[in-house]
C-alpha cells in the first residue's frame, strides 16, 4: 500500500494531480480537492506523476 | 570510470531528468550544470504568491530527494558549448565535462524591448528568482507600473501588481490580452475583468521607445502616447537558450528539433542517440495534434518530456534489450497549464493556440464558464474560469 498526503494548506486545487492519476485525486462538485490517503501499489507511477507536477508541491508520498 | 549523464539546466526539466534516470534505473554519475547559483526551484509562483509576499528560495525549491542525493551540481557556471562527436560540454569556468548522455535543458530567457534609449536601469522582466526580488521590492502602493506585454505572465504580474496597491497599465501588441492562446471571446471577457479592478489597456499598441536619463520614467508608444512609469516590467515573450550548442550539424531554429524520444536531431535527418533535449526548449511532433513540431511552454511538459528522456537513456546505457521498444513507444503528452489573475482561476488542457473556434460549452461567460477549443472539427483544447472539475471531465476526449 501506498500512504499519500496532500497539504491542505498548500493545495490551491489546480487539479493537475487529477489529470495525472483520476483513481487517487478528484475535484469535487465546488472545485474542491478530495483525494483517497491509501492507494494499491499499483497506483505507484500515477502518484508519483501527481507529486511530480503539483504547481504547490503539495502533495507526498509517506512511506 | 563511466561518464556522467550531464543535465544541463538547474530547472524544474533537469531535475525530474535526473530523479527519472534513478526510477527507470539507471544508477551511475549525474551532473547538473546550471547558470543560476540555486538549485532547482519552482518558477510559476513567482509572478503570483511570491511576487505578493516575501521572496526566498526556500518558499519556492523543490523539495530533494534520496534518490537524487548523489548528484553532482555544478552551479553558478555556464555550459558554453557541446561537442556531439567527442561527447563533452565545456562550461564558463572552462571546465570540460565529458558525458555519457547530454541532457539540454536550458530553457529560454526573457525576450526584452529593442528601442534606442534601452541602456535606462529601472527595467524589469519575470523569469528568475532574482527577477522576482528586484521586481518586488518595486511593487511599493501607489506606484506607476506599465507592462508591456498582455500575455499569460504580463496579465499575472497586473492582478499581482493592482492587488499590491500599484496604477497598472498594459500595454499589448493585440486587440486583447492574451488573445492567441484564449481566443477574442475569453480574452475579451478577461480584459473586462482586469479593466473592473483598474488596469488601463493600450491595446493594438508598441513600445518604440522610453524616456528617461539614467532610470527609466516611461515609455512612448507607436501612436506617440506618453506613458510615464516608475516601474517598466518587459513581459514580451522569450528566446531559446541554443546559442551556445553552435557548431553542431542541429536543427536549432527556435528550440531545438527532437525526435518522439526526445534525441536531437541532425540536420542529416539522423537522431544523436545520446543526446537529448527536453522542456521548454525541445522543439517536437506530438501526435494527440498532428505531425508538426513545436515547443510548448506549458506547466507539465518539462516533466513530460523529462521522464520520456530519462526512459529512453536509462535503457540506453543499461544496454537493456528493451532499449528497441522504448524507443518505440509513442509520446503524446497532453499539455496543461493554469493561471490566478485575481480570483479567476483559469485551467486549460491541449494547445489552445492551434484553434480557429472557440464555444462557450458550460457556465455564463460573465461568471465561471468553459470554452472548448477547435481546428476544424478536431478537439485542441479546453479552457475553464472555475469550473475545474467540468474542465478536468475533457482529460478522456485527449488521451
Amino acid at each position: 500500500m501506498i500512504k499519500v498526503e496532500v497539504d491542505m494548506t498548500k493545495c490551491q486545487h489546480y487539479g493537475q494531480c487529477v489529470f495525472e492519476a483520476p483513481d487517487i485525486f478528484r475535484l469535487n462538485a465546488d472545485d474542491k480537492l478530495e483525494y483517497t490517503a491509501e492507494a494499491d501499489d499499483s497506483e505507484r507511477a500515477n502518484i508519483e506523476a501527481a507529486v511530480d507536477v503539483c504547481p504547490m508541491q503539495a502533495i507526498r508520498i509517506v512511506e | 570510470m563511466n561518464h556522467p549523464v550531464v543535465i544541463v539546466g538547474a530547472s524544474m526539466g533537469g531535475l525530474r531528468t535526473a530523479e527519472s534516470l534513478r526510477r527507470f534505473g539507471y544508477l551511475g554519475p549525474i551532473t547538473v550544470i546550471g547558470e543560476e547559483t540555486h538549485k532547482p526551484y519552482n518558477r510559476p509562483p513567482l509572478s503570483k504568491e511570491v511576487l505578493a509576499n516575501e521572496v526566498t528560495h526556500e518558499a519556492v525549491a523543490f523539495e530533494e530527494r534520496d534518490a537524487t542525493a548523489d548528484v553532482n551540481w555544478v552551479l553558478g557556471t555556464r555550459a558554453v558549448s557541446a561537442d556531439f562527436e567527442h561527447n563533452i560540454v565545456t562550461d564558463s569556468d572552462g571546465q570540460v565535462h565529458p558525458y555519457a548522455a547530454l541532457v539540454i535543458s536550458t530553457g529560454l530567457r526573457s525576450r526584452r524591448l529593442n528601442v534606442p534609449n534601452g541602456e535606462l536601469t529601472g527595467r524589469h522582466a519575470l523569469r528568475t528568482l532574482e527577477d522576482a526580488i528586484a521586481l518586488r521590492a518595486e511593487l511599493v502602493q501607489g506606484k506607476n507600473v506599465v507592462i508591456v506585454g498582455g500575455g499569460f505572465i504580463g496579465c499575472e504580474v497586473a492582478a499581482t501588481a493592482v492587488k499590491l496597491g500599484c496604477n497598472v497599465t498594459v500595454v499589448h501588441n493585440a486587440a486583447h490580452p492574451m488573445l492567441r492562446p484564449l481566443g477574442s471571446e475569453l480574452a475579451e471577457q478577461m480584459q473586462l475583468r482586469h479593466e473592473a479592478m483598474g488596469v488601463t489597456f493600450k491595446l493594438k499598441r508598441t513600445v518604440t521607445d522610453l524616456l528617461g536619463v539614467s532610470h527609466v520614467e516611461g515609455v512612448k508608444l507607436d501612436d506617440e502616447t506618453v506613458l510615464h512609469c516608475d516601474v517598466l516590467i518587459e513581459a514580451i515573450g522569450s528566446h531559446a537558450n541554443v546559442e551556445w550548442l553552435s557548431g553542431n550539424e542541429i536543427d536549432r531554429n527556435d528550440g531545438i528539433l527532437v525526435d518522439s524520444a526526445m534525441r536531437v536531431m541532425q540536420r542529416s535527418g539522423h537522431a544523436v542517440s545520446n543526446v537529448f533535449a527536453i522542456g521548454d526548449v525541445a522543439r517536437f511532433a506530438n501526435p494527440i495534434f498532428d505531425q508538426e513540431a513545436r515547443r510548448v511552454e506549458h506547466w507539465n511538459i518539462p516533466t513530460e518530456t523529462a521522464k520520456r528522456a530519462a526512459s529512453v537513456i536509462a535503457a540506453y546505457l543499461n544496454k537493456s534489450d528493451a532499449y528497441p521498444a522504448i524507443l518505440d513507444e509513442p509520446f503524446k503528452p497532453v499539455p496543461s497549464f493554469w493561471s490566478d489573475q485575481y480570483d479567476n482561476h483559469l485551467l486549460a488542457f491541449g494547445l489552445l493556440g492551434l484553434a480557429d473556434k472557440a464555444t462557450l460549452v458550460a457556465g455564463d461567460i460573465s461568471g465561471d464558464c468553459v470554452f472548448e477549443y477547435s481546428r476544424g472539427d478536431q478537439l485542441v483544447g479546453v479552457c475553464g474560469i472555475g469550473m475545474r472539475s467540468v474542465v478536468q471531465s475533457y482529460r478522456a476526449k485527449f488521451i
